[in-house]
């Protein structure tokens, strides 16, 4: 193969799993600024959507029905974890949250070993059909889906957050969460939303990714580590940052793996997060959208 | 207090006489020295590392390169073994220690899973994934720790010594200085504190214990390998110090002590309940007593013995003592 055509290649396999980076990015990015929390237990969200989706399907669900139940089911989770661990201590300090959300994903993470044990499940391509080619290189089918996710996502955050009146809340709450309450919105019931929500997402990326890379009780670990390198590229206020953090983390970890050595692909991740965090700890992608932290 | 309990450990050796036990108690005065640094980080500079591994791992690789590759002595392979991780500790701590709290946590739990990829990876100078053996005895001036109950004597000693040091430091400015910051980050500053330089000293300190606890543990087990020091260790870590009580002294033993026998129990109770299940499943343990313990207890199981001790001493009074500490602090520079 060419090299030209190899570049190209990699830089659509770089932003298939950006994609997903970036999903899990925005879910975390949201949850961060509306509750002040950094949850890194959204890798086990992603697990658990995966995972369930899986098991459903190979139950005999329709593979349609198996998606919407597991996404159903994590954000049920999500929710319900933030009433049971997060908000009787929503008062404590920032060292305790970040713990509590450590110990839910270490947790959450024992229980899908118990339950599904170490081997790795997969899930049919939505749709048949070959690779599309696209300029010399060749997009997986499963490639346009998650791109499709990413879009539909993004812009229904969108519409929700400039339509509606709850997006508007959420938009009050991360520029000032003092005043928003004094506004009288209530910082619960959007921190319980924020959870909820993040389940759904981290669930759709699960399902979404495993017809490429499978299922695996442990898959959460990693895809929440890169969540957070996204969203830390990003600037970790900023929700447009957190895409392209994603993204920009896809493409950088497949060509590292690709044209240096494919035992590097997950350290790249965390070399580009040391380096963030000792050069640019507001995120790069702060200055360019001229938003200041 | 300190000689009460000092006095048990001397004596536990002769009235134990089973050397599994000898071995457990070893472990623990070894996570005790790690604990104790990882307890001033988080009781008294209110910061968390989830790398104290890597730390605890870069130690022991220090002491075991040193001694199998070069024929180290002793004590500058103890002493490489404290100054690699806290000069380590100097260079993150820097730039994320000036930032708002989480910063430090997510640099040190991406430097953790760094440093654990590259003792896997890093064939030529780590041995990979089977690691490295021969490390010598610990030969202190000409005398040789080659049994359990002389490796006992040790460790526990130094246990004592890092306790002193600790409880010395509670009571000293620096110790105030480093609550008034935990709690009011601003308050202290006003106060002429300098914040970001005293939590990086807590950092460094916290990663110089995490190395000789690392380097001791080299010498103990004469065989080091990735598998130690991973995240779950480092989050074992963090439960050990959280279960004890922050900004406790007496925290770390209480909390180290109380998760390895728990860790040991759950290894031969699992087994009885879940057939089928492995050692890794007391790990869903730490995870349900680590969120119970934060939300029910955040200030650990040693605060309340530490509130009755002090029951004499007002709150007022600590208060104006903390006052009046914080305002020679200003005044002293």
């Amino acid at each position: 193969m060419h090299l030209d055509d190899q570049i190209l290649q990699f830089f659509f396999s770089g932003l298939t799993l950006g994609s997903i980076y970036a999903l899990i990015a925005l879910a975390l990015v949201t949850t961060y600024n509306i509750t002040g929390i950094l949850n890194m237990a959204q890798g086990e969200f992603v697990a658990l959507g995966a995972l369930t989706a899986c098991s459903l399907s190979a139950a005999g669900l329709p593979l349609a029905a198996a998606f919407i139940l597991s996404i159903l089911i994590t954000t049920a989770a999500g929710g319900i974890l933030e009433r049971a661990a997060i908000n009787p201590v929503r008062n404590a300090s920032n060292i305790t949250l970040i713990i509590i959300t450590i110990g839910i994903s270490i947790t959450l993470r024992g229980l899908a070993l118990l339950i599904w044990g170490t081997d790795p499940y997969s899930l049919p391509s939505f749709t048949r059909g070959g690779p599309l080619q696209v300029l010399g290189a060749a997009v997986n089918s499963q490639s346009i889906w998650i791109f499709g996710l990413l879009a539909v996502t993004v812009s229904g955050l969108f519409a929700f957050m400039e339509r509606t009146y709850w997006g508007k809340a959420v938009r009050a709450c991360v520029i000032n969460r003092m005043a928003a309450r004094l506004m009288g919105i209530n910082p619960h019931i959007l921190s319980f939303a924020a959870f909820a929500a993040s389940g759904a997402l981290g669930a759709a990326a699960g399902i979404f990714i495993t017809p490429i890379t499978l299922a695996t009780y442990d898959m959460g670990f990693t895809l929440g580590l890169k969540g957070f390198v996204a969203a830390i590229i990003g600037g970790i206020n900023n929700v447009g940052g957190a895409i392209i953090g994603g993204l920009l983390l896809g493409v950088l970890e497949i060509f590292g793996a690709g044209l240096i050595s494919s035992g590097l692909k997950d350290a790249v991740a965390l070399i580009v997060l040391i380096a963030v965090l000792l050069i640019r700890p507001e995120g790069i992608i702060g200055a360019v959208s001229g938003r200041k932290v | 207090m300190v000689a009460a309990a000092s006095l048990v450990f001397a004596a536990l050796p002769f009235v134990l006489k089973n050397n599994y036990l000898l071995s457990i108690l070893i472990v623990i005065g070894i996570y005790t020295l790690v604990v104790e640094g990882l307890g001033v980080l988080m009781g008294y500079a209110g910061q968390v590392s989830f790398g104290q591994a890597a730390f605890f791992g870069i130690g022991g690789y220090t002491v075991a390169i040193l001694t199998t590759r070069f024929h180290c002595e002793t004590v500058p392979a103890l002493l490489a073994a404290m100054v690699l991780p806290a000069l380590t500790a100097a260079v993150i701590g820097k730039p994320t220690l000036k930032l708002r709290e989480h910063y430090l946590a997510l640099a040190t739990l991406a430097f953790g899973l760094l440093v654990h990829v590259f003792f896997n990876e890093g064939r030529e100078l780590t041995g990979g994934p089977s690691g490295l053996t021969g490390i010598p005895y610990l030969n202190a001036g000409g005398f040789i720790f080659n049994r359990d109950y002389e490796f006992y004597y040790l460790v526990w000693s130094l246990v004592l010594l890092v306790f002193l040091g600790v409880r010395n430091l509670d009571r000293s400015r620096i110790g105030r200085s480093l609550r008034a910051i935990r709690d009011s980050e601003v308050a202290a500053e006003a106060n002429g504190i300098n914040c970001s330089s005293l939590k990086l000293q807590a950092f460094v300190f916290s990663a110089l214990l995490a190395g000789l606890g690392g380097g001791i543990y080299a010498y103990y087990v004469t065989f080091i390998s990735p598998a130690p020091f991973g995240f779950n260790m480092s989050i074992q870590f963090v439960l050990m110090a959280v279960i004890g009580g922050l900004g406790t002294v007496w925290g770390p033993v209480l909390g180290t002590g109380l998760v390895v026998v728990l860790g040991e129990v759950l290894r031969w109770f699992i087994p009885l309940i879940l057939p089928r299940a492995g050692g890794e499943y007391q790990i869903i343990f730490f995870g349900i007593i680590l969120v119970l313990a934060m939300i029910f207890k955040p200030e650990g199981l040693g605060a309340g013995w530490r509130r009755k001790v002090r029951a004499n001493e007002t709150e007022t009074a600590e208060a104006v003592s903390l006052n009046a500490s914080v305002n020679t602090c200003s005044s002293g520079r």
